[in-house]
């Protein structure tokens, strides 16, 4: 086995990964930092978001707004330090993107231009037509090769941590290409390896989102956090699940049924209007949106295509000059995919598992319970999503919380001392190899992976019972049993994609898990965690708390609650369209006379 | 773990198969596959790797077409198999070999590496003309500014203009189409002013000249980046600059 002496550790190299980087090359150009990543960075997830990134640009808007925007989004689940905090920072880093050459689409004058999103009361959404991932994440990517501290570790998959002492020093990685290990050792550790998606049947994500950085800190004691959170993203292909961004709807497109109907107005989203009105309609959240889709087709009003049922989105009244400008990406992904001209006619869409609100518990200074363990993105929960993210906050987060995450890593380095040589590196070596030369019970992964999929689908999807979600408890228990016993089909080394996607499998089963016992024991209905069995209702009593999973080896995790930092906003009543205009007259009402002063971008210095 | 829906009927696909520790040369093996009208030959290739054969090695992630990991031949063209539709290729049997012109490591895995460090040779980043804190704001832009650089930053580096162009596949160390997109993509950047650092990477026998105008590059490129484009706005950029060269003194960025 080779050994590599870093003083950083990055696990992930998209849009978290790759900006933690930048963060501690520019704070210690003298320090050693090694940025690993199981694909090459531009492959990474980062590059399919296609909406935009939040940050208060707008006179008429405030960091006020975007605070209650993102905490009553995230019905009330959110950590509000965090949130002020989050929002205070998201337009420097967009602008910050902007220095690295990140191509930002512009007004006629040359200015930012930003777009409406659902769930945003006023248009703060920067993007880059709808390709804004991909440019966020080549930008980052770009960049990075500016810095010689940054040594890549491109095509090498993380095996486990390496921790010792109380104490992350490290980690084993093995390399796609050769089939041979490398023990990083390093005095900090950023985990920053995306979300889970891949565990629900149909979803949105790429075949790499498996949640390799989760289990990784889960199984060394770290726990996840509001796991039951799983978002459903409304408008996706049928069939490949493939994602049909939320800036059509920005731009004014219209949701359908097979009647015709814009039938959000019938669960209060409305009054329906012809132009797209900020909160209301389709520019609802997302899991409202999600669960009106699932009332429509229990009445039989959504269209049968081959793919399964779908509701209709319309672009048409948009014109093709509009759509060619804005949303190029989804012209070309509707014709390629669905056959289908989308300036002409509508693309059928349906819900599909997008994102994983939770993660890693990690503080406002990115910092898990683990010494010397930092994680940011979508892989850790620092708490600004609660129930529901808001479209258009992730690609922000990853921005905001990875430079913190790359700059506190660097603190931690600089005050600790060398990481020691354990001979743990070679028992995680000699696990790897043993799974490799396993005999096991002949089943191969691949029916126990399409098994799970189906099973988190019909227990955990967009509305929850108790019986389905106990089913898919023991379903996951037994998977992990037979997982135990399975038997690879290829035991050589060299780009071995059978191994490498077996590991893949038991860090999937492990999140798999988490996320059902802590839906299972979370009793009450709350942003995209919707129950039908008697927990209807949101219980701020009982359930203005945060989940933690806690890893118990074989057996099933155990579940306890922490505390919801509240600053500046008691929870309310969630309200969109008409009724939320409502709500929001009211609650300002109770906020003023608390007397918060607002938000400013000097609030909360990490 | 194919997504597509209920298969109707069948194809055949063959795959060229390489086990550096096992195989002495390529060969191609056969499979069959049950196909619906919305299969890609990604899926295609997932079903074979999931129900028949697990020791099938090829990269993929987005299933969108924006990640670049799924550059192959097919049928001796190179494309994105998750964009490629079985129902277009059928009834006849499909060849699927690895990307041309690259190293085969095993299957339809082909050596990346060299692509990537030419990309890291051109400077592929902002190099400011005028430094401006972050502080002070965003840069102006307008749409024309933009216009000029736009189209080739829609690069997604899948590779498919190298396995195309045969100057690269006669010179390994020919920069090749999609590294010269991305030196026009900051060179026509109105924020930038590296170019005369990128310049200097491209005058050589390896650099721009030794395109020889084919164009294939971009007919091949799934996101229609245009770098034959680059590569002559270069030629031209590349000639005037040879001249100055003499005239103007030289630093490192």
């Amino acid at each position: 086995m080779e050994h590599f002496d870093a003083d950083i550790l990055i696990l992930g190299a998209g849009g978290a990964g790759l900006r933690a980087a930048i963060a501690a090359a520019e704070a210690a150009p003298d320090l050693t930092i090694a940025l690993v990543s199981k694909v090459y960075p531009m492959r990474s997830h980062t590059v399919a978001a296609e909406g935009g990134s939040a940050g208060v640009v707008q006179s008429h808007d405030s960091l006020d707004n975007h605070f209650n925007d993102t905490v009553s989004g995230g019905d009330w689940l959110c950590e509000q330090d965090v949130v002020e905090y989050f929002v205070a920072h998201c337009t420097r880093e967009m602008v910050q993107l902007e220095h690295w050459g990140c191509p930002w689409s512009r007004k006629p004058d040359g200015h930012i231009n930003v777009r409406a999103f659902g769930g945003m009361k006023i248009e703060r959404t920067w993007f880059a037509a709808d390709r804004s991932g991909f440019h966020i994440l080549h930008t980052l990517f770009q960049t990075s090769t500016r810095f010689p501290a940054i040594r890549r570790f491109d095509e090498y998959f993380c095996v486990d941590l390496l921790v010792d002492d109380g104490r992350v020093q490290g980690a084993v990685v093995l390399s796609l290409s050769t089939g041979e290990f490398t023990a990083i050792h390093a005095r900090a550790v950023v985990i920053a390896t995306g979300g889970a998606g891949r565990v629900f049947r149909q979803n949105t994500n790429g075949g790499i989102v498996t949640g390799d950085g989760m289990a990784l800190a889960y199984r060394h004691g770290v726990p996840l956090r509001d796991m039951e959170f799983v978002q459903y993203h409304p408008t996706c292909l049928p069939g490949t699940g493939i994602l049909i961004t939320e800036a059509c709807r920005g731009e004014g497109a219209f949701l359908l049924n097979k009647e015709g109907n814009r039938y959000l107005q019938d669960y209060g989203l409305g009054p329906a209007e012809a132009k797209p009105r900020n909160k209301y309609m389709e520019l609802g959240p997302r899991d409202r949106l999600s669960q009106a889709f699932w009332h429509e087709q229990r009445r039989g009003r959504t269209v049968n295509t081959p793919q399964g049922d779908a509701v209709l989105l319309d672009l048409r009244h948009l014109g093709p000059g509009k759509i060619k400008e804005r949303l190029p990406l989804i012209l070309d992904l509707a014709k390629q995919f669905m056959g289908i001209d989308a300036t002409t006619a509508p693309i059928p869409v349906r819900p599909a598992v997008h994102y994983t609100m939770g993660g890693i518990l990690v503080d406002i200074r990115t910092a898990a319970p683990l010494a010397g363990l930092f994680a940011a993105g979508e892989c850790s929960s620092v708490g600004i999503h609660g129930a529901n993210r808001l479209g258009s906050n992730s690609l922000a987060e990853l921005s905001v919380f990875g430079r913190v995450a790359g700059e506190q890593a660097v603190e931690f380095a600089r005050g600790s001392s060398a990481p020691r040589r354990s001979d743990q590196a070679a028992a995680v070596e000699a696990s790897a190899l043993a799974l490799l030369d396993q005999k096991g019970r002949g089943e191969h992964h691949a029916a126990l992976r399409a098994e799970m999929g189906a099973s988190m689908e019909k227990g955990c999807g967009i509305y929850r019972l108790g019986t389905e979600m106990q089913e898919t408890c023991d379903t996951l228990a037994e998977l992990r049993q037979r997982y135990a016993g399975i038997t690879l089909q290829d035991r050589s080394r060299a780009w071995n994609t059978d191994w490498v996607t077996a590991i893949e499998l038991g860090f999937q089963l492990d999140v798999a898990h988490a996320m059902a016992h802590s839906a299972l024991a979370r009793t009450e209905s709350r942003g995209a965690h919707q129950r039908l069995d008697g927990f209807e209702q949101r219980d701020d009593a009982n359930f203005l708390r945060h989940s933690l999973a806690h890893y118990q080896g074989t057996a099933a995790p155990t579940i306890s609650y922490a505390p919801v930092t509240i600053t500046r906003s008691q929870p309310g009543s969630r309200a969109y369209g008409a009724a939320g205009e409502h709500e929001e007259a009211a609650h300002k009402d109770a906020v003023s006379k608390f007397g918060h002063p607002p938000i400013s971008k000097d609030t909360a210095h990490v | 773990m194919s997504d597509a829906t209920i298969p109707s009927k069948s194809i055949e696909l063959r795959v060229l198969r390489y086990r550096p520790a096992s195989d002495r040369e390529p060969v191609l093996v056969s499979y069959r596959v049950a196909y619906s009208d919305d299969m890609s030959v990604l899926q295609a290739l997932q079903s074979i790797k999931d129900t028949q054969d697990g020791s099938l090695s090829f990269r993929w992630s987005c299933r969108m077409a924006v990640c670049g990991s799924c550059g192959m031949m097919i049928n001796g063209e190179p494309k994105l198999a998750c964009n490629t539709f079985v129902r277009d290729l059928a009834p006849d049997a499909v060849i699927i070999e690895p990307l041309q012109n690259f190293p085969i490591e095993r299957d339809l895995v082909v050596t990346v590496g060299d692509f990537v460090k030419k990309i890291e040779s051109i400077y592929p980043y902002i190099i400011p003309k005028v430094a401006k804190p972050v502080e002070d704001g965003a840069h102006l832009q307008t749409p024309a500014q933009m216009a000029a650089y736009e189209s080739f930053s829609d690069c997604i580096n899948c590779m498919l203009c190298y396995a195309a162009c045969p100057q690269f596949g006669a010179n390994p160390d020919f920069i090749g189409p999609g590294a010269m997109a991305l030196l026009q993509r900051y060179n026509g950047d109105s924020r930038d002013g590296g170019r005369q650092f990128r310049l200097d990477q491209i005058h050589g026998e390896d650099g721009v000249w030794a395109c020889t105008a084919v164009g294939i590059c971009s007919e091949v490129c799934p996101k229609q980046v245009d770098p034959a484009n680059a590569v002559n706005q270069n030629k031209t950029n590349s000639a005037l600059d040879f001249f100055l060269h003499y005239v103007q003194p030289r630093s490192q960025p």
